[in-house]
């Protein structure tokens, strides 16, 4: 029997010539990532594992992006936990607010993870870079501690469910309906403990960027990652972004899977996942008048250059509803100063939105934009949970840009053709 | 041997309601676990006792990957959770950790709010101490068990850092 993509990527990092589903490795990272919330508790860990130093200070990445800038006095001496040990271990990928962005749009931006590595993050998203062809996925504070003390991690090697693509998108669909499509059907635990796997000739005609929102979600489904079949684009986009070599690894023509699912991505509708799972789906013609109280469009799903190009599309010339607050975060400095010199903030402020420093703010619930009892926002983030973004009975439905943007125009929840002819 | 009383929750429980974004600016057990549950049960911090046993239903703690849930359900005083499955990073954070966790579908089914339960880690064994009825889970493999010995993942490190 052969390897999945996965297996091949976690075999090479053990050192071993093979493994098998149900395996326990201990295996070989090439970074380790953390933010301003799961910092502080690897230090601590880190501390007392008895560590007094990094094992490799260019292959972890701090990023404080949750609660910065600095929300208030806890969160600030949180951010200063992970600033100074930064300094004392002199790691290189320190990202300070004014370099900063959303850890999962900066670190394949600023080139540190290439095609056949092992990531491993301390933040659920981790599994985002599975985009380009890495095996990458969240983990825990203590995972992290232990990675950054001797550069290694434990894995049970997964099954892997393939997704066979073909076709292609229509106008306005984009990757987050896909995936939205995905986990509405497998469900939130659809691919519990096992790797999706992303396949066939459909995968040519997605952007990186609806790769990367595709990979972003696979947790969702509960999945341990998310990974893509390395093409064109891979490469072009990794030799735009990074100077090191790498290898291109493949699943073996016999490797065996749990399931194999079709997908043909011409058959995939506008998507809105509704409270309070990210599988509660929603097509336009089930939605009806759902009037919204906020906007939200950024995050590590969908804050990316075509994902705020897309809502500028949609709102340029128009004004947003007077009873919707539109909240836009570019997720790192160099999207937010292309997006200037594009245009496409002058188009929502324009537009009436609001737009912001890059910041995870309002997608947890932490800062920029938190609900208050009874309220609804349209989000282009991941979760929808009771709670998520504010107050416990708030709402939050989850929707591409595309969809957010024509929200906010119309102040209910709504498909860009209501606002497109 | 853990024994206690078992307080049961459904599926999903999300690491969102078991301790919200908001309060994840401190690393503080007692003050994340006095937010403990808050969003799901707000009467769990009211509740709860020394050796209580959280019993609910399939892929239990999905979400973020913040450790501060599965520390804030150990710092409730809570002995183990049982579930019908674990989101895997939150399985990974428990054990790491030594947040005692078994998957056994049937007795997070079988087990009701309020039962006595008895768990055996070494064996796997669930005992409902109310209805008499017993349950096998897998046992951890050994690359776990070992962890588990040591007292967490911190341990295993500081010994292989030793040598």
């Amino acid at each position: 029997m052969g390897m999945t993509l996965t297996q091949k990527i976690l075999a090479a990092h053990a050192g071993l010539d093979k493994v098998e589903p149900g395996q326990l490795i201990m295996a070989n990272v090439d970074l380790v990532l953390g933010n301003d919330v799961t910092t502080p508790v690897a230090i601590q860990e880190f501390k007392r594992m008895g560590a007094k130093k990094v094992f490799d200070r260019k292959k972890i990445a701090l990023v404080p992006d949750h609660f910065t800038p600095n929300k208030d006095i806890k969160s600030a001496e949180q951010c200063k936990i992970v600033r100074e040990f930064a300094y004392e271990m002199g790691i290189e990928n320190y990202f300070e607010v004014g370099q900063m962005g959303i850890e999962h749009a900066l670190i394949p931006e600023k080139g540190l993870v290439v095609p056949g590595d092992l990531v491993i993050g301390a933040d659920s998203h981790t599994c985002t870079y599975g985009a380009l062809g890495a095996f990458s996925t969240g983990v825990g504070s203590t995972d992290m501690a232990a990675a950054m003390a001797t550069g290694q991690a434990w894995f049970k090697v997964p099954e892997a469910i393939k997704f066979v693509l073909k076709g292609q998108l229509k106008r306005w669909v984009s990757g987050k309906d896909v995936i939205l499509q995905i986990i509405g059907m497998i469900g939130v635990d659809g691919a519990l403990y096992k790797s999706m796997e992303f396949t066939g000739e459909g995968l040519a005609s997605l952007s990186m960027d609806d790769r990367f929102t595709i990979a972003n979600m696979a947790i969702e489904a509960g999945a341990k990652n998310g990974i893509f079949d390395v093409d064109e684009k891979t490469l072009e986009y990794v030799r735009a972004h990074s100077e090191r070599d790498f290898k291109v690894y493949k699943a073996d023509e016999d490797a065996e899977y749990s399931q194999v699912f079709e997908i043909d991505l011409s058959n995939i509708p506008l998507t809105v996942a509704f409270p309070h799972l990210p599988s509660n789906i929603r097509t336009f013609d089930e939605i009806g008048d759902i009037p919204i109280d906020q906007v939200v469009i950024g995050s590590c799903t969908n804050g990316r250059l075509s994902d705020l190009r897309v809502a500028a599309q949609i709102m340029k010339g128009h004004k947003v509803h007077p009873r919707v607050r539109t909240i836009i975060i570019p997720a790192t400095q160099k999207i937010y100063l292309e997006a200037m010199k594009e245009g496409l903030l002058e188009i929502f402020i324009e537009a009436g939105a609001v737009v912001s420093t890059p910041t995870c703010g309002p997608c947890l619930g932490g800062h920029m934009g938190i609900l208050a009892k009874g309220e609804r926002a349209v989000a282009t983030t991941n979760r929808n949970f009771v709670g998520r973004m504010g107050h416990v009975e708030s709402e939050v439905y989850i929707a591409s840009p595309a969809v957010a943007a024509a929200s906010a125009i119309t102040g209910k929840i709504s498909s860009p053709e209501e606002v497109i002819k | 041997m853990i024994k206690g009383r078992a307080i049961k929750y459904g599926d999903n429980v999300d690491t969102d309601v078991i301790i919200p974004a908001r309060y994840l600016n401190t690393t503080d057990p007692k003050e994340l676990a006095a937010h403990c549950m808050e969003d799901l049960d707000p009467e769990f911090k009211n509740k709860v006792r020394p050796g209580d046993i959280i019993v609910a239903g399939a892929n239990f703690g999905c979400g973020s990957s913040r450790e501060h849930a599965p520390i804030a359900i150990k710092a409730s005083g809570i002995s183990c959770v049982i579930a019908e499955t674990f989101a895997r990073i939150f399985f990974r954070n428990a054990i790491n950790i030594g947040l005692p966790i078994v998957e056994c579908p049937e007795a997070a089914r079988d087990i009701k709010d309020g039962d006595q339960v008895a768990v055996d880690l070494t064996t796997g064994e669930i005992t409902n101490l109310t209805t008499g009825k017993v349950y096998k889970a897998p046992p951890f493999p050994p690359f776990m068990q070992e962890l588990i010995k040591l007292g967490g993942l911190v341990e295993y490190v500081r010994e292989r850092m030793e040598v």
